[in-house]
């Protein structure tokens, strides 16, 4: 009876077991454009590293980055980028109360997959 | 044989009464990056691809060298305890542990690097 190991204690239903929704697919991309985000950030401090180094490793570091493998890889972060801000936006929308509606819940994530595109767009274009 | 009764073997295992805390945490952190990423974007953005005369011009100057390294230590602190939470959802286990303090000593390894290098080219410039 006292013995910790034998009591096994149920875990609560998890993310298989629910139909797809809007407002769960949109949740589960802030937590997947979040961690990716790391790539980004890390060639972005390698990119500072090497600018700081010499001449020669800031060219080798800039032009991996501007190359069309290190567009595709900045583009996709800047758009996690985008998508991660506007979700947490909502999570701070969320946590003041407000906006907890189904209706409302689902307009917020349409926004935020729009908005994420409009701001990637748009950054692209301008930078 | 068992020592401990059920009353002392459930004591403390209750709620961590940390999650304020880490909740509080992302509330502020993120607060702070909705305002340092967009500038951050902007101002990497239009250095990224420049010859590395004008980066080191530019990151001379002293508000686009501290928007850089307060978005990245601030982005990193996030990210340290963002990804913790995922660590905590998904790995169970003694992998659970080995992969939150990996993920810490990357987030302030490199904040530290991001740091070092905004300091050395703000000093060069």
């Amino acid at each position: 009876m006292a013995d910790a190991r034998k009591v096994e204690r149920p875990l609560s239903p998890h993310l298989t077991i629910y139909r797809p929704q809007l407002t769960s697919i949109t949740s589960i991309l802030t937590r997947i454009s979040g961690n990716a985000l790391l790539v980004g950030a890390l060639l972005v401090v390698a990119w500072f590293l090497a600018a700081a180094t010499s001449q020669a490793a800031f060219d080798w570091m800039n032009a991996a980055m501007t190359s069309w493998l290190g567009d595709l890889v900045m583009t996709l972060s800047l758009w996690a980028m985008w998508y991660h801000a506007l979700a947490g936006v909502r999570h701070l929308i969320w946590d003041a109360g407000i906006g907890l509606e189904l209706d409302t819940a689902e307009k917020l994530g349409w926004g935020v997959i729009v908005g994420s595109v409009v701001l990637t767009l748009f950054t692209v274009i301008v930078v | 044989m068992h020592f401990l009764t059920d009353r002392k073997r459930a004591t403390g295992l209750g709620a961590a009464r940390r999650g304020t805390g880490r909740h509080w945490s992302m509330t502020v952190s993120s607060a702070g990056l909705i305002v340092l990423v967009p500038l951050f974007v902007f101002s990497f953005g239009a250095m990224l691809g420049r010859s590395h005369a004008e980066v080191l011009a530019y990151y001379a100057r002293p508000v686009p060298a501290t928007i850089a390294a307060l978005t990245i230590v601030v982005g990193f602190m996030h990210f340290k305890n963002g990804v913790q939470m995922m660590i905590e959802d998904y790995v169970h286990g003694i992998a659970r542990e080995i992969a939150i303090v990996a993920m810490i000593c990357i987030s302030y390894g490199a904040a530290a690097l991001a740091v070092f290098a905004l300091v050395r080219l703000a000093l060069q410039g």
